[in-house]
């Protein structure tokens, strides 16, 4: 049998993390998406957490996975609300229509 | 059981958290037209009470609150005084712009109040856990800031802009604290330092790519290059005010927490991510200076000169020494004095009570506003590190510790790049007097601006009469970080 150990938790969290990361760099038609990669990172980031510190037998990731979870809905509401507002003023959310100010 | 004392320490913090709340309910239950300016007096009169109580009382002894969460000392004193310094004149000199051009709410007051609450306790952070929701606390409230505009397409793409690309440096962030918790075992900043003590200090390779990770992610916030690329956009557009208030209170505060974590906890490991930091800071100082050159836009100018300044910045704490640390502190002083300096000029540039921003619009200020001019002259040969104008000594103290830390490479290359960004500094002078006045600034300019550029202009160019009190608190600040018991 498999036993499926800290190092297969740590690789399912990078890769999610890494999935998110493209998914914000090579995503060219919906700023929603960018939105839903980021969910991805941040909760890449708790699977990290959470295998840490059942490994550790330290409760500390657990908390600190928390504390992320509380960040990252209020973070999503922020983003969303900015969203809206954009789409207000030039009535599309494709990325590549984000370009008044080049850069 | 929590006793009363330990919440002491953080008392300025939960002060100003609560005064948001309150001022809040009072934004809400005052009429609609006064509202807005009652706020806005008495976000000032708390920021002063704050700052008055780190001044003249805050004892410069080192005390954690919150089980060690959150720490304050003499380094953090000087940091929040700064930010809230530099708060407190942004609210003054955008007041008539907030009222001009449609952002006239009162949240926008409180939003400020909620993101310099972040930033101190960005300042304080004594673990990882309160460093994230610093933060976090911060940059949520600086995007909204950004999208305060909220019918104007440059202010809500600025927004957007700031807030996709933050999202990701946090997440950056995240994934290089979660990476030193499992390598390290543990989210404080004394236990981590502990771990690095002495000479056989080594790390693992996960806690080196946790570094790296956390690095990067402060590195975004502090805006140096390779994470600069929303600041221009960001600087561009949002409402002059709010990028007044970016360029000076959250880079203080990013700047604070980037010299906290890197020499606290893993200042044992400084050899690991010396070579990291000298890169960062010399792609900065370069790219500022070369591609300032070519903007049109004065915000968009400003954005690249804090990217530059931010890698002289960064020279210091490549150093790692003491000399250093009190280098860049000096340096983040200065840097907001002239910087104040410089976008109360910015915020004066309207024609016929219509903010125009293109360096072009500048020509002839001489010839109409002869003050303003002076102002303009101040500031730039200031930014630019001319001596006798105050830039020039935080330039000074930077260059000093570093070649007292043997890194003459980067010394040269800072002095290098100081010269070719002196070249977009001096062409603004340069259409300020000598070209061909164009279109003419509205006369008079707004008091508060008025008042805040002779101030600035004042302490920018008479720094050197009088310097002792930044240098001996900048000194006892330095000194604070440095004897950090673990």
């Amino acid at each position: 049998m498999l036993e499926i150990g800290l190092a297969h938790y740590l690789t399912v969290a990078a890769i999610l993390f890494t999935l998110g990361l493209f998914g914000i760099f090579l995503n060219r038609k919906n700023v929603i998406i960018i939105l839903m990669s980021i969910e991805l990172m941040l909760l890449a980031v708790n699977i990290n957490l959470v295998a840490f510190s059942t490994h550790l037998g330290d409760l500390m990731g657990q908390i600190f996975a928390m504390f992320i979870l509380t960040v990252a809905a209020a973070e999503a509401a922020i983003g969303l609300a900015i969203l809206v507002v954009y789409y207000r003023n030039r009535g599309s959310i494709a990325v590549e229509d984000i370009n008044v100010m080049k850069g | 059981m929590v006793t009363t004392p330990d919440l002491l320490a953080a008392g300025p913090e939960i002060f100003l958290a609560v005064m948001g709340m309150v001022l809040m309910m009072i934004g809400v239950f005052s009429p609609e037209k006064r509202a807005l300016g009652i706020v806005s007096g008495l976000t000032v009169a708390s920021f002063a009470v704050v700052l008055a109580y780190y001044l003249f009382m805050a004892s410069g002894e080192r005390s954690v609150a919150f089980a060690g969460l959150f720490v304050t000392d003499a380094f953090a004193i000087f940091m929040k005084a700064l930010v809230l310094l530099g708060g407190i004149l942004v609210l003054l000199m955008g007041d008539s712009f907030v009222r001009r051009e449609g952002m006239a709410r009162f949240e926008f007051p409180i939003l400020v109040i909620y993101a310099t609450v972040g930033m101190m306790m960005m300042i304080s952070a004594n673990d990882l856990i309160s460093l994230y929701m610093g933060l976090e606390l911060q940059s949520l409230s600086l995007y909204v800031i950004a999208a305060i505009q909220r019918d104007r397409i440059r202010s809500s793409e600025a927004g957007l802009k700031y807030f996709v690309l933050g999202a990701l440096s946090s997440g950056l962030l995240l994934y290089g604290c979660s990476m030193i918790y499992g390598f390290a075992g543990t989210t404080q900043f004394e236990a981590l330092a502990g771990l690095f003590d002495g000479k056989s200090a080594e790390a693992s390779a996960g806690l080196v790519v946790g570094i790296v990770f956390l690095s990067a992610g402060l590195a975004f916030k502090v805006s140096a290059v390779p994470f600069h690329m929303w600041t221009p956009d960001v600087y561009e557009g949002a409402p002059t005010p709010v990028t007044a208030f970016f360029a000076v209170a959250p880079k203080v505060a990013a700047i604070a927490l980037f010299l906290r974590v890197m020499l606290e906890p893993f200042g044992g490991l400084i050899e690991e991510w010396r070579q990291v930091i000298v890169l960062i800071s010399v792609a900065s100082m370069v790219l500022g200076a070369f591609a300032a050159i070519a903007q049109n836009n004065i915000k968009r100018l400003m954005a690249y000169s804090s990217i530059g300044h931010v890698g002289y910045a960064l020279i210091g704490l490549a150093a790692g020494s003491e000399e250093g640390l009190r280098g860049v502190l000096i340096y983040m002083a200065i840097y907001l004095v002239m910087n104040v300096g410089a976008f109360a000029c910015i915020l004066s540039m309207k024609v016929n009570d219509r903010m125009v921003e293109n360096i072009d619009d500048l020509a002839g200020t001489a010839k109409s506003h002869p003050m303003m001019a002076l102002g303009i002259l101040i500031f730039m040969f200031s930014l630019a590190g001319i001596p006798p104008m105050a830039g020039f000594f935080g330039k000074f103290f930077i260059f000093m510790s570093a070649i007292e830390a043997e890194l003459y490479t980067l010394a040269v290359i800072g002095v290098v790049s100081s010269v070719v960004g002196a070249y977009y500094y001096l062409r603004i002078v340069k259409i300020v007097f000598f070209d061909d006045l164009m279109e003419m600034f509205d006369k008079p300019i707004d008091r508060p601006l008025r008042v805040i550029m002779a101030a600035t202009g004042i302490v920018t160019i008479l720094f050197f009469i009088w310097p002792s009190p930044l240098l001996e608190s900048a000194s006892v600040a330095a000194a604070a970080l440095f004897a950090t018991p673990g």
